[in-house]
């Protein structure tokens, strides 16, 4: 018993953990800049159709890994310059419908590019062998994502918590008009916040191809997830979401051992009750409390 | 005044008269047709929720796919009667809108928005696992149904699915009309606007908006049953969240709040992908989605608006000159 | 309970966590009555409103309109049983024309808003009545224009005009002129004073010219709390009164 929940937990840990890194972009966007985005797994699938054409080309993993994170920001750069600015004076509906029609975008690009079918991510091959973790054998790639996850939600955490762009996002989050008010530059603000964002999703859809594989339907199919954790964990919550994201992860993870068949419908119907009985998520913004 | 009102007439003759043309002019595709007025009354149905009331949804192909498995499993396991299938897969819809209605329709924004995502969510994922009722990946097939007053049958060549559409088109789109014409109609438009206004004039909102969530729920379970029939084959494609997401876009490409505008965009965005899918299979999703971009952030009302956001670019432009 | 009051409210508490913003209110309103409602920014004006209308649920307190509990009545149905409000930002629906949001209010209160399907006459006659309303408000050449075009004294009157066509019984006026470029002012003090004799009204306002000229009663709310009550003359001249309002904004 002990070692099978072991399992499960390391399971739903590391599934937790990319959900995490795909979607702590999302949370401090939609709490910084009120856009409702739905385009944000785009970018972590163009992440990982990045690092997939670099491996099957022979490029070291953590080099393909690196330069899908780049390639992420630098269109995150670029689109929040562009299509995302005239957004925020915009409706919520407006906001909706563009990012919409961003993933279209990206998932008929896709499509035309690399084709209609599953499209893999080449593993070292240290990862793709199981690991002797002393109660049993394990496989290496999940071990890695959990510390690689858990290394950048350190370092984020460092940089929130201690920096002054972390301090200044923070404020900004939390008073928009004050920051604006006491000289912070919310335009550069926004726009470094959803590159980074956009940049640490696509290395998410980079290191986490191996649990949500990538095809083209990745971009819709799997946004509904990132959203869930950000509303879950409250917009704008570092802390909400990474405790959304593990407790999906295992949740999740639990079901597929306990209730295989019924494990899909049974995770959206508890995030339907659960939005019901916390409306602005588990850890609600501080800006509304 | 009276020839404002011929226009009008002409206006609303003009695409009812391009359907009873096309019947005529193209009978060797009707298939097509019959689509094209299956999503103008999904995209109506949208409209009523989302253009009319504000209601922020994503989640129209809850109802358009329940009313398409409930139509065709009607005809399967209960009666081969189309009409009675119809009137089921529209009931069931009304009383599905108006259970999850009243659950979600309390929330608004993002959270709203993610209560619908996830009832579509539930559905689509019930129907993947459930392959003894849905079919699975399969999609559910053996649909046979009888002839409509048993005298119009269901053939190869579409008339009458054609006209079985068309019929229920109109009848909804006449209801549809007379809805958001009447002081209900405007008590939408306020909400829309203002929610809290309209309590402060003694709206109950939430019930305003629960009847509406429901019509629309109907029609887009109507807009199904109708697919279930036209096709004698229901997908698990219905219940995607791609499918709420391509109604939306066939609405805001024709613009909201218009009833008309789902004539347009659901017509352009059938045509858009039917010819570009022939240049490549997955090209009409980059197309469909640049334009949405395109709409949302140049032409506000959708392209039936063209013409009027020409003339706001032309005038600005003016003004900068003068300036 | 000797006379009939138009609205009692006994005992009205209200707090936001560690923040009092209504203690213990008491207030009545006779039928007729013209009451103003003063105080200083962060009294708790807009929360007592806010109180009465439904809007917010207080703690504590009970709240009579003629004699009928409104206890857990949502602030729709308040608003049915002629308890209005009007708001001191505006909330009127800028895309609609002027003579709509007044149609749109009357259909409501004739609960014709109810009727999905049958249109036309009442739709019509609610027009009518409205056109009929922005003229006795001296507006009618805003029917026509959308709201977010109209100058904003006359958004303001609109406001006015819209809370009256629901018949209320007891008026709350959310500074009624705030925000309005003082040479429209006047017309809004005209508006005020022509407003039917037998509704009792509630004003909330900060310019003290309006209430001398408006209302028969003040009472002072500060910090949450009623700190005086009396006529305007006797309020004008006690020392409290002066010491946390008048005396920081002259008149």
């Amino acid at each position: 018993m002990g070692s099978f929940g072991l399992t499960v937990l390391l399971d739903g840990i590391s599934y937790g953990m990319i959900l995490f890194l795909i979607s702590v972009g999302l949370t401090v966007t939609m709490g910084l800049m009120r856009v409702v985005n739905l385009a944000h797994g785009a970018f972590a699938m163009i992440g990982g159709y990045v690092a997939g054409y670099l491996t099957q080309r022979g490029c070291n993993f953590y080099l393909a890994a690196l330069a899908a994170a780049a390639a992420a920001a630098a269109l995150g750069a670029v689109t929040e310059r562009t299509i995302y600015r005239p957004l925020y004076r915009k409706g919520e509906l407006a906001q909706v419908l563009l990012t919409i029609g961003f993933v279209f975008v990206a998932t008929g690009a896709v499509t035309e590019i690399f084709g209609a079918f599953p499209y893999p991510v080449v593993f070292p091959p240290y990862l793709t062998r199981p690991l002797d973790i002393g109660f049993r054998q394990y496989p290496a790639y999940r071990l890695f994502l959990i510390a690689s996850g858990a290394a950048i939600a350190l370092l984020l955490w460092l940089v929130l918590d201690n920096s002054l762009y972390g301090a200044r996002l923070r404020a900004a989050v939390d008073n928009p008009r004050m920051a604006r008010a006491v000289g912070i530059n919310v335009s550069l603000l926004f726009t470094s916040t959803f590159t980074v964002g956009c940049g640490l999703a696509g290395l998410g859809g980079a290191l986490g191809a191996g649990i949500l594989s990538l095809e083209p339907a990745y971009a819709l199919k799997y946004v509904v997830l990132f959203l869930v954790v950000v509303i879950v964990g409250g917009e704008g919550s570092f802390e909400g979401s990474f405790v959304a994201a593990m407790a999906l992860g295992i949740i999740d993870t639990l079901g597929k051992y306990f209730v295989a068949e019924a494990a899909p419908y049974l995770l959206y119907t508890a995030v339907f009750a659960l939005l019901l009985w916390r409306p602005k998520g588990l850890v609600p913004p501080r800006s509304l409390a | 005044m009276r020839r404002a009102r011929v226009v009008a007439a002409i206006g609303h003759a003009v695409p009812w008269a391009i359907a009873v043309v096309y019947f005529f002019a193209v009978p060797s595709d009707l298939d097509f047709g019959t689509q094209v007025m299956i999503w103008i009354l999904f995209a109506m149905s949208l409209d009523l929720a989302l253009g009319y009331a504000g209601i922020l949804t994503l989640g129209q192909a809850a109802f358009f796919g329940l009313g398409a498995y409930t139509a065709g499993l009607f005809a399967i396991h209960l009666s081969p009667d189309p009409l009675l299938g119809h009137l089921a897969a529209i009931g069931v819809t009304m009383l599905v809108g108006a259970l999850t209605g009243a659950m979600i329709l309390h929330t608004t924004g993002v959270t709203l928005l993610m209560l619908t995502l996830a009832i579509v969510s539930v559905l689509s994922q019930y129907a993947n696992q459930a392959t003894d009722l849905t079919g699975g990946d399969n999609g559910l097939q053996g649909i046979r149904l009888d002839p409509i007053f048993g005298v119009f049958e269901f053939n190869i060549f579409g008339k009458t699915a054609y006209f079985y559409a068309l019929v229920v088109l109109f009848g909804w789109f006449v209801l549809a009309r007379r809805i958001v014409h009447s002081p209900f109609g405007r008590s939408l438009d306020g909400i829309r606007q203002n929610p809290h206004r309209m309590r402060a004039i003694g709206t109950p909102v939430w019930w305003r908006l629960l009847a509406i969530y429901t019509i629309s729920a109907a029609m887009a379970g109507s807009a199904g049953a109708l697919s279930a029939h036209a096709t004698r084959f229901v997908g698990l494609s219905v219940l995607d969240l791609l499918t709420s997401g391509t109604v939306t876009v066939a609405l805001i490409l024709g613009g909201t709040r218009r009833l008309y505008g789902g004539f347009i965009g659901a017509t352009i965005y059938l045509v858009v992908q039917d010819y570009s899918a022939k240049i490549s299979p997955f090209f009409w999703e980059f197309v469909v989605g640049g334009l949405l971009i395109a709409t949302v952030l140049l032409l506000e009302g959708g392209l039936l608006d063209f013409g009027p956001a020409v003339l706001r670019l032309r005038d600005r432009w003016q003004a900068g000159q003068r300036r | 309970m000797s006379t009939t009051r138009a609205l009692s409210v006994r005992g009205l508490a209200k707090r936001f966590g560690a923040l009092v913003v209504a203690q213990e209110i008491d207030l009545d309103l006779a039928p007729g009555a013209r009451v103003a409602l003063i105080g200083p920014n962060g009294a708790g004006k807009t929360t007592f409103v806010n109180l009465l209308t439904g809007f917010l649920e207080p703690d504590r307190g009970r709240i009579e309109l003629w004699g009928q509990s409104l206890q857990g009545l949502r602030p729709e149905q308040r608003v049915r049983r002629g308890l209005v409000r009007t708001h001191q930002i505006n909330q009127l629906l800028a895309d609609n024309t002027a003579r709509d949001n007044l149609a749109i209010a009357i259909a409501e209160r004739d609960r014709h808003a109810w009727r999905l399907f049958r249109f036309g006459r009442q739709w019509d006659r609610c027009c009518e009545e409205a056109q009929q309303r922005l003229e006795e408000m001296e507006t009618a050449a805003a029917a026509d224009r959308r709201v977010s075009e109209l100058p904003y004294g006359e958004q303001r009157l609109l406001e006015i005009a819209i809370a009256l066509s629901l018949r209320p019984r007891v008026l709350l006026l959310d500074e009624p002129a705030a925000g309005v470029p003082s040479h429209e002012t006047e017309v809004i003090h005209q508006a005020l004073d022509r407003l039917p004799a037998d509704i009792a009204i509630l004003i909330i306002e900060h310019d003290m010219g309006v209430v001398f000229r408006f209302a028969h009663e003040i009472v002072v709310l500060a910090q949450g709390r009623v700190l005086a009550r009396g006529s305007p003359a006797a309020i004008s001249a006690d020392p409290r009164v002066r010491a946390v309002y008048l005396g920081k904004s002259p008149v």
